[in-house]
């Protein structure tokens, strides 16, 4: 499972609250959520994720509340994938669960807003092509890569069910 | 094995469990609320199955947007409603019947010892001051649950607490949860458990301990949890009226981490924005005006809360140019707030008085801010944004911080005020 895109950098304690505000979680349309994504720290975010962009953060990216808008914001703005030091818990099951590809891995000094990566879910691969650098991450547990590829959990559970 | 590992055992059905392992847990009781429930609804009818795995132990309760502020959350909470028909859900805490949902989980004798609780809402960790495990999960965790009845679960590691010496007059619950965060930060307990032990915790009340579970997310915590004393016992026995059987660590029980604090020396403490991690003596955080102090949430909108608040209160008034948002967590606290005669003490103080709920807490409706406005709040969380405007500023205080605050215009100890 291979991912390329462009960077964007942000730092550590990316809450939830800052990728999707509260006042937006009336909007149940993922494509409306999109557009608020990340607007409490970088409203043109969603701008600059038109073309498909990789996020790279520091440590306990997503802490803060249950939302799961937060990664479905991020996805449906076209993020390909999230790579932070850390992830805050509910945000990394929620990103599995609604199939946003993340990964942890330290890059700081490592990657500057828009280079080009490429990274390897599975194999936990991540390589810089912009700057020719090749970094080891932890490969995602064999439950998260069976859930993103079931294509999220209502569709595991289906299939756990025998429902497909 | 201690508390939390027991529990997991008891709910996969495994003799023992260590950290690190994977289990599949069945849940005891499952918790929604108005603003996390329609996608959950959604993720439900895409897995497809008709009904509920059971109806008696799922509960659902309005408290984010009530009354709803706006018709796109009206017709959200309809959705919710008829879902609620739809699958014959036993327990629904409509709007006036309930409260804030931790608040309400606990007094409604929804928790029990040993439990293995879920909501769909990152504080559902308030429960382990009655000794559950409860954990906050996102909205297709929570319809994968409303389908099955289980969910997979990393065993976490458990840092204890063991917290002795007795809090100082108007040092509260608040207070420790806050020096506890600001000593560990705020990913301190990622992907673990927090044990709180000692006489401090012993002393507290389940209103002190469900604060300081409540907010053990706020250090990235799984659950925070108190072992079941007689306190804890003679709550559920009241509220529940269901058999107890309380699950205790092991004498021998093994704790990835201990830290030791001690509770008698500790001052009011006050969390500076935008971290809920960086805390510091109300003492030193300066002279810091207010537009607005907020008391309520479901971390301090209980009745040993309102009491405190109303403690500072009684007889003075709110500083001309401050609003005071005062927000009973459940309408059993909002009446026994009126029995008691607090309601009367914030209503003449100048404070608005406002029906149980989330509030402002959220940024949502009833007191959010403008750019450049300063709060103190009772609450649990001062990110960017969080009550309104990504300019304005939200300090985390006890009640009695905020109370203090309100009458003097700007961030008070609350021991210097009568």
């Amino acid at each position: 499972m291979k991912i390329e895109g462009r960077v964007v950098v942000y730092g550590d304690n990316i809450d939830t609250d800052v990728i999707i505000p509260g006042r937006y979680l009336v909007l149940q349309e993922p494509s409306e959520l999109a557009k608020h994504a990340m607007e409490g720290i970088d409203p043109s975010f969603p701008e600059k994720a038109r073309e498909g962009v990789i996020i790279v953060a520091g440590r306990n990216f997503g802490c803060g509340s249950s939302r799961e808008e937060a990664p479905v914001a991020l996805k449906h703005a076209n993020t390909r994938c999230v790579i932070a030091e850390s992830f805050a818990r509910i945000f990394y099951r929620n990103a599995i669960n609604i199939g946003l590809p993340i990964i942890e891995a330290s890059l700081r000094d490592k990657v500057s807003e828009g280079d080009l990566l490429s990274v390897d879910l599975v194999s936990g691969i991540i390589e810089n092509k912009t700057k020719g650098i090749r970094i080891q991450a932890k490969p995602l547990p064999p439950l998260a890569i069976e859930i993103i590829n079931a294509g999220g959990l209502t569709k595991y559970v289906r299939r756990k069910l025998g429902l497909e | 094995m201690n508390i939390v590992e027991k529990i997991l055992a008891r709910a996969s059905g495994e003799r023992e469990v260590s950290p690190g392992q994977i289990v599949d847990a069945k849940v005891d009781k499952a918790m929604m609320h108005d603003l996390t429930g329609p996608r959950v609804i959604d993720s439900f009818r895409e897995i497809g199955v008709k009904r509920v795995w059971d109806p008696e132990r799922i509960i659902v309760v309005f408290d984010h947007d009530v009354p709803p502020s706006t018709i796109k959350a009206a017709e959200l909470q309809k959705k919710v409603r008829n879902f609620v028909k739809e699958q014959g859900i036993r327990y629904f805490y409509d709007i006036g019947r309930g409260g804030v949902c931790h608040v309400v989980m606990l007094e409604k004798g929804h928790v029990k010892p040993g439990e293995l609780i879920v909501g769909a809402d990152s504080h559902t960790v308030t429960y382990g001051a009655l000794g559950a495990f409860a954990t906050g999960v996102g909205a297709t965790d929570m319809a994968a649950v409303l389908a099955t009845g289980s969910i997979w679960l990393r065993v976490p590691e458990t840092l204890k607490f063991e917290v002795d010496g007795k809090l100082q007059k108007r040092v509260y619950a608040k207070d420790l949860i806050l020096h506890i965060i600001g000593m560990i930060g705020s990913e301190g307990a990622n992907y673990k458990a927090m044990l709180f032990s000692g006489r401090a915790i012993r002393d507290l009340g389940i209103d002190g301990r469900a604060t300081i579970c409540n907010m053990s997310i706020e250090a990235g915590a799984k659950a925070g949890i108190v072992e079941p004393d007689e306190k804890a016992m003679k709550y559920v026995r009241e509220r529940a009226g269901e058999p107890i059987s309380p699950i205790r660590s092991d004498d021998d029980a093994e704790f990835a981490k201990v830290y030791e604090v001690d509770a008698s020396r500790l001052e009011p403490q006050v969390a500076i924005p935008p971290s809920v991690d960086n805390v510091k003596p109300v003492s030193e955080v300066g002279d810091v005006e207010i537009n607005q102090g907020f008391i309520g949430t479901c971390t301090n909108g209980r009745l040993d809360d309102l009491r405190a608040a109303a403690e500072i209160l009684r007889g003075k008034k709110v500083k001309d140019g401050v609003r005071l948002v005062i927000i009973p967590g459940s309408q059993e606290v909002y009446h026994q707030a009126l029995e008691e005669g607090l309601i009367d003490v914030f209503v003449k103080a100048g404070a608005i008085v406002c029906g149980p709920g989330c509030g402002p807490c959220i940024g949502i409706s009833r007191g959010v801010l403008a750019d450049d406005e300063v709060c103190i709040s009772s609450a649990n969380r001062n990110f960017v944004g969080r009550m309104g405007s990504p300019r304005s500023k939200v300090y985390l205080a006890s009640p009695a911080t905020v109370a203090a605050s309100a009458i003097r215009g700007k961030i008070t100890d609350p021991r210097e005020v009568g």
